[in-house]
């Protein structure tokens, strides 16, 4: 047991080191609302920042998230060049309204489906919505947990930041 | 002594290797604690524990094309949701992998589903202590362009042990413009898949198969804006372990799900339709429960997000179900007169789900019975009508509003006899209001009314009629405050006019949660992310902390 502990306090010891470096995206494939499947490290944004958002049809906080960028995407797109990434992990009861949704919504993103949540897994993403800050390098920077109103404006800061610095 | 050092040393190196090949490590943690007060009213036992846990931890180790993760579980003793056979500490899951010129190779445990699951699907829904993870090889390749492999065997875990079957897999998928490099609009993408189970016979009276298979096909067809997508799935014949001839199933099973999806800029519609006839493919014959099932049938209702609307939900029968679902998604513009400044945004919905004609299909000496395709006469399992309006005014004040009518057969979702409650049809409302007071600060009020009848005469007294509020103070990007009740102020029996209050304040940093709350729950059925069990009535103090790093 104690071995176990020791050997835990060792990897987080490691993870916390490399985080201060800021993680890279991890080797997932998902698939385009077309049916395409794309790797996720393929992604980029001519060296601008990204942002990757974890969504659901059937969550809440996610949409009222996502709604509330879309009416201010235009401004914060044309200030910074930012681009957002929108994962549903919608699983195959209600993948097929992500389509509609997405587009009677008016949502400028990029969409893509992650049913059987396997990049969910792999980006320790355990509740929706969970959104990442992706710096121009690819690496992820910031990372938020949930929703509740105002919470973009935060956001915003963070990739004001980025462009700035 | 000795040990431990090596076991230091390890880990140096584990750390120097994370350095030097620029691998990194990530993962996630989540503690449940969960005190249970008792409270006769309610049927709320008291655990003899006072306190029960779950918490796990996630690691993953990923450099290049190499990665290896594991998942620390721990259950002291498991929070009264999930199942007891949930009990003490493990490692029950690891895995190994590596990418090499498209071919992906995972040793140790993996999670997979073969197209829309109606064959194989093997998922985790932590929420729900459901994780039939597979334990064994698996290999996925790409070949060339548009063509992609899957296959696999391994066996599927129950709980902290592995279930006796034995699975082996296949899965193709060709996207069939890529591969022929054809410039059509229309796309066309097919798939096919395979499963196999190998138990051992262990039934002295029948000859039972040892090996038994399910296939499926897929196609998926895109244009423009239209997509179809099908898929059709079957099953040879399994029967399960009986000693008793009448009981012995020899029939086949079989699925299908089909949906036609069309939008553009402010519009969308889906329409569905699916079937199953005697599909459950369990990783056991003789065992029952959702830790044993490896197929998915996709219900066929809308997920819903506030209580009272999912007070009765869908449960999808994989014996025998048909059904249809049609939505509809609307964005009135902005700068009409229902649009108003910021657009108005609708979503119709409508499900139908029946039982199949005579019930699933049965053959053995006795019987013989295959029920028809298509017949939308037979016993109602549940419909929704629903329509949800999203609206924000002004700057300020945003609603979403609901209102529904569900009729849920729950003597026969339940499991009760026939007659002891029939069937229960409620209208629901529901106004979800939040006003933003200055910035960061956010107060959001929920109102939820439930208004249910017996459709027939029956020997038990249902529930009856329900209010739900909810009010909801938030002051981002760090806290929040809720408060809600629930009264079940229409119930015939009056001692059981309970209220369920709950208090819960949250604090949120980055990509940490933490939770307290404190209350009373009750007893009934919770759905997350379309699957369905069966909740304890629980009184008591409640902390969670998620974090990932």
């Amino acid at each position: 047991m104690k071995k176990t502990i020791l050997f835990l306090t060792s990897i987080f010891f490691c993870a916390t080191l490399t985080l201060a470096q800021g993680k890279s995206l991890p080797n997932i494939d998902v698939k385009t609302l077309q049916g395409k499947t794309i790797n996720i490290q393929d992604l980029e944004n001519d060296g601008k920042p990204m942002v990757i958002s974890f969504w659901a049809t059937w969550c809440k906080p996610c949409k009222k998230e996502l709604n509330t960028i879309a009416e201010v995407y235009d401004d914060w797109q044309e200030e910074t060049g930012v681009k957002l990434i929108a994962i549903s992990i919608d699983d195959t009861r209600s993948m097929s309204k992500v389509a509609p949704y997405v587009n009677s919504s008016d949502w400028d993103y990029e969409v893509y489906l992650d049913s059987n949540s396997d990049l969910k897994r792999a980006m320790g993403v355990s509740t929706v919505p969970h959104t990442f800050l992706i710096n121009g390098e690819g690496k992820i920077v910031w990372n938020h947990k949930g929703y509740i109103d105002g919470d973009e404006e935060e956001l915003y800061e963070q990739i004001q930041h980025l462009v700035t610095k | 002594m000795k040990n431990k050092f090596l076991t230091f040393l390890f880990s140096i190196s584990c750390c120097n290797l994370i350095a030097q090949n620029n691998g990194q490590i990530t993962g996630d943690f989540s503690l449940n604690l969960q005190s249970y007060v008792e409270d006769a009213a309610i049927n709320a036992a008291a655990a003899d524990e006072v306190v029960l846990n779950n918490a796990f931890l996630n690691l993953t180790y990923s450099s290049n094309n190499f990665i290896i993760g594991l998942r620390y579980e721990s259950y002291l003793n498991a929070l009264l949701d999930y199942d007891s056979e949930f009990r003490g500490n493990g490692v029950p899951y690891r895995y190994a992998g590596y990418t090499i010129d498209g071919l992906e190779i995972t040793a140790g445990n993996f999670y997979e589903q073969f197209g829309s699951g109606l064959i194989f699907r093997s998922y985790e829904e932590k929420g729900l202590g459901i994780d039939n993870a597979m334990d064994g090889i698996r290999l996925k390749y790409k070949i060339g362009k548009g063509i992609s492999l899957k296959s696999f065997i391994g066996k599927s875990r129950t709980f902290f042990t592995y279930a006796e079957g034995i699975f082996r897999g296949i899965d193709a998928e060709i996207d069939i413009n890529e591969s022929f490099e054809l410039e059509n609009t229309t796309k066309y993408i097919l798939g096919g898949s395979f499963i196999s189970r190998y138990e051992q016979r262990t039934n002295p009276k029948f000859i039972i198969p040892q090996n038994v298979a399910a296939y499926a096909g897929r196609l998926n067809i895109l244009n423009g804006g239209w997509n179809y997508y099908g898929e059709f799935a079957y099953k040879i014949n399994d029967p399960i372990n009986s000693l008793q001839e009448n009981q012995m199933n020899y029939a086949s099973g079989s699925a299908f799900t089909n949906s036609l999806t069309y939008s553009q800029r402010g519009f969308g519609i889906t329409a569905e339709i699916h079937r199953a006839d005697n599909m459950l493919l369990l990783s056991e014959r003789e065992r029952t429960g959702k830790a044993y099932i490896m197929n998915y049938i996709p219900t066929l209702s809308k997920p819903h997000a506030y209580t009272l609307l999912a007070i009765y939900p869908c449960a999808t029968q994989a014996m025998g179900e048909l059904g249809v679902q049609l939505d509809i998604f609307y964005k009135i513009k902005k700068g009409t007169l229902l649009g108003g400044k910021y657009g108005t945004k609708v979503n119709f919905n409508f499900s139908r789900i029946n039982g199949l004609e005579g019930g699933y299909s049965m053959l053995n000496d006795n019987q013989d019975h295959s029920p028809d395709l298509f017949d939308f006469s037979q016993e109602l399992y549940y419909s929704d009508i629903n329509i949800e309006i999203n609206k924000k005014i002004n700057k300020n004040i945003r609603y979403n509003a609901v209102i529904a009518n569900q009729t849920y057969n729950k003597d026969f979702l339940e499991g009760k006899t026939p007659g002891e409650y029939g069937v229960l049809n409620s209208t629901i409302a529901v106004l979800d209001l939040s006003y933003r007071i200055k910035k960061g600060h956010t107060i959001r009020f929920e109102t939820q009314a439930l208004f249910s009848k017996q459709l027939e005469t029956a020997s038990k007294e249902a529930e009856g009629d329900w209010l739900m509020a909810l009010a909801e103070y938030t002051i981002s990007p760090n806290w929040f405050f809720a408060i809600q009740d629930m009264y079940n102020y229409g119930n015939e029996n009056e001692s059981k006019r309970l209220h369920y209050m709950n208090i819960n304040v949250g604090f949120l940093k980055g990509s940490t949660r933490f939770e307290i709350g404190y209350g009373k729950k009750r007893e009934g059925i919770f759905c997350v992310g379309g699957v369905c069990k069966l909740v304890p009535s629980s009184n008591g103090l409640n902390l969670s902390i998620t974090t990932s790093f």
